[in-house]
């Protein structure tokens, strides 16, 4: 026990005392997290997964701003009655091309990692102007405004170039053509060949029914991708895990 | 202020005073020090039994339960699924008109069924299926693509105007906005007061009745009653899906109305799309 009645040097010094608490901790944290840096099965591979469309990255950044987080969670448990009712539990690889993640750890609405394709468009602009025109038990805030407010992506190709600096793989010709993307993704009459080949499966429509482009239009093309682009016919899920 | 011991019995001091004041150098409660022992030890165990350590890129050690969340769940839901499994493979093999004549699977359906609608159903149709606005009352006897099990069935797994299902029950009313005057709009909305046997102009109804004929009646038929094959709801009930007031009629037939409804196939599971269908044509409409 000789050395633990050496403790009092530590006890007895301040700076001594915090540089080897401060390694403790150190070494605490480097086990927990370097490893996930290396270990191969932390973000499984699956196919399908893609970057936000220009129009999706917007509705993403109104869905931060109006701290949609706040009440909603995306990240579905792998518990049984999680799956039952929201759909298969959510995989690292569905938000890695989120920065950053939305998982959220307070559910007062539902969750949202599998929202998207559930409603119509033209119900999330109901539920969105009045949620309790839908659903009389909400407790949801209005978001009527966001058919008020016009956008025209002017600065979203610095977006994508901001992402990609955080490891999205946006190409340059994803970035070149950001605008017209954006733009094309809310016109159904538009060429949206050039935007489906760039973003596989993006879901083109007047999303807002109204004919200029507006937050309604961006928010409800971000929460129609939700959950959505995992083709989990082809995914096995990793058993040691 | 005395610095001699207050008893024999009394442990050493820690040697610090402050105005006097000593501090007896006690040593830790055993039962204290032990289940701190005991808490280093669990863990050292609890790493051996579950998934711990990343000891390689492949992934952590396994522990020697073989525990994984994603296998827990999967055993869960397995052991569910299993339970059923006898009632549901009867349930999506028998053709899905005889369902309901039989009473063990009937039971089964209105039971399960309502669980998915209260699900997945009940923020469009409502908690007690009497619909809203734009979503259609399901306890009613007016259908707007049929009523009979079938084709609730055929509905629910196909959804309406769902871009991503082929099957998918699909019309386009046209945007008469730009086809006919606002004038003639206006006739019509007249006409089809007057066949839902509301207030309207008898004028402007019988100008309409042309109009509507031209227009309207490939869909909503002759004398307005609707036509399933293409969703066209019948105009002369009273039964309104958007309104029958002039201004939303207006609306309606100015810049038409798409409603859509998902299609459920591949979201929920064969057995639960039966289910629901079920319990929807049970709830008095059902034909």
């Amino acid at each position: 026990m000789s050395i633990l009645s050496k403790h009092k040097i530590i006890e007895t010094n301040a700076t001594l005392l915090l540089v080897l608490s401060f390694l403790v901790v150190t070494i605490g944290g480097l086990v927990e997290i370097v490893p996930l840096f290396f270990i191969q099965n932390t973000i499984e591979k699956v196919e399908g997964m893609r970057p936000y469309t220009p129009l999706e990255l917007a509705g993403r950044n109104i869905y931060i701003r109006e701290g949609c987080y706040v009440c909603h969670s995306q990240m579905i448990r792998p518990l049984r009655d999680e799956v039952e009712r929201y759909g298969p539990y959510s995989l690292a690889a569905e938000s890695m091309y989120d920065h950053p993640f939305q998982w959220g750890s307070k559910r007062t609405g539902p969750d949202l990692a599998r929202v998207g394709g559930r409603y119509s468009n033209e119900w999330h602009v109901h539920h969105l102007t009045d949620p309790r025109a839908v659903v009389p038990e909400s407790v949801m805030p209005t978001y009527g405004f966001l058919l008020e407010n016009k956008i025209d992506g002017k600065y979203i190709a610095d977006m994508l170039k901001t992402n990609r600096i955080v490891g999205v793989p946006y190409t340059d010709e994803m970035i070149a053509k950001a605008r017209e993307d954006f733009k094309a993704q809310a016109d159904p009459d538009a060429d949206t060949d050039g935007l489906i080949e760039r973003y596989p499966g993006a879901k083109v429509a007047n999303f807002d029914g109204q004919p200029q482009l507006t937050e309604m239009d961006a928010l409800i093309a971000y929460l129609q991708v939700l959950g959505t682009m995992v083709d989990f016919s082809t995914f096995i899920p990793d058993a040691s895990r | 202020m005395s610095d001699k011991k207050m008893n024999d019995q009394d442990p050493n001091t820690t040697g610090h005073s402050w105005d006097g004041i000593e501090e007896f150098d006690n040593p830790l409660p055993r039962w204290w020090l032990w289940t701190f022992y005991a808490s280093i030890l669990f863990a050292i165990v609890w790493t051996i039994l579950y998934p711990a350590w990343p000891i390689s890129t492949k992934g952590a050690t396994p522990g020697l339960l073989g525990y994984s969340s994603r296998a827990a769940v999967a055993a869960d839901i397995e052991r569910y699924k299993k339970a059923n499994a006898a009632v549901d493979k009867k349930l999506t093999t028998v053709p899905v008109d005889q369902i309901e004549k039989d009473p063990e699977l009937l039971n089964y359906a209105l039971n399960g069924g309502a669980a998915v609608f209260r699900t997945w159903c009940a923020q469009c149709h409502g908690a007690g299926a009497s619909g809203a606005k734009g979503y259609p009352n399901l306890i009613d006897d007016d259908w707007l693509w049929g009523g009979t099990i079938d084709d609730i069935y055929t509905t629910v797994s196909h959804g309406i105007r769902y871009a991503s299902d082929e099957d998918t029950r699909d019309s386009q009313m046209p945007v008469f906005g730009e086809i006919l005057e606002p004038a003639e709009i206006q006739q019509l909305v007249q006409y089809v007061r007057s066949i839902s046997g509301q207030e309207h102009n008898a004028a402007a109804a019988a100008a309409g009745k042309t109009l509507f004929a031209d227009n309207c009646a490939a869909c909503h038929g002759e004398d307005g009653k609707g036509g399933r094959e293409f969703g066209a709801p019948n105009l002369t009930d009273q039964i309104w899906l958007y309104g029958g007031d002039v201004a939303t009629l207006t609306e309606t037939i100015t810049n038409s109305r798409h409603g859509v409804m998902p299609a459920w196939a591949g979201r929920l599971t064969e057995s639960q799309i039966r289910q629901v269908a079920v319990w929807v044509h049970q709830q008095g409409g059902g034909e």
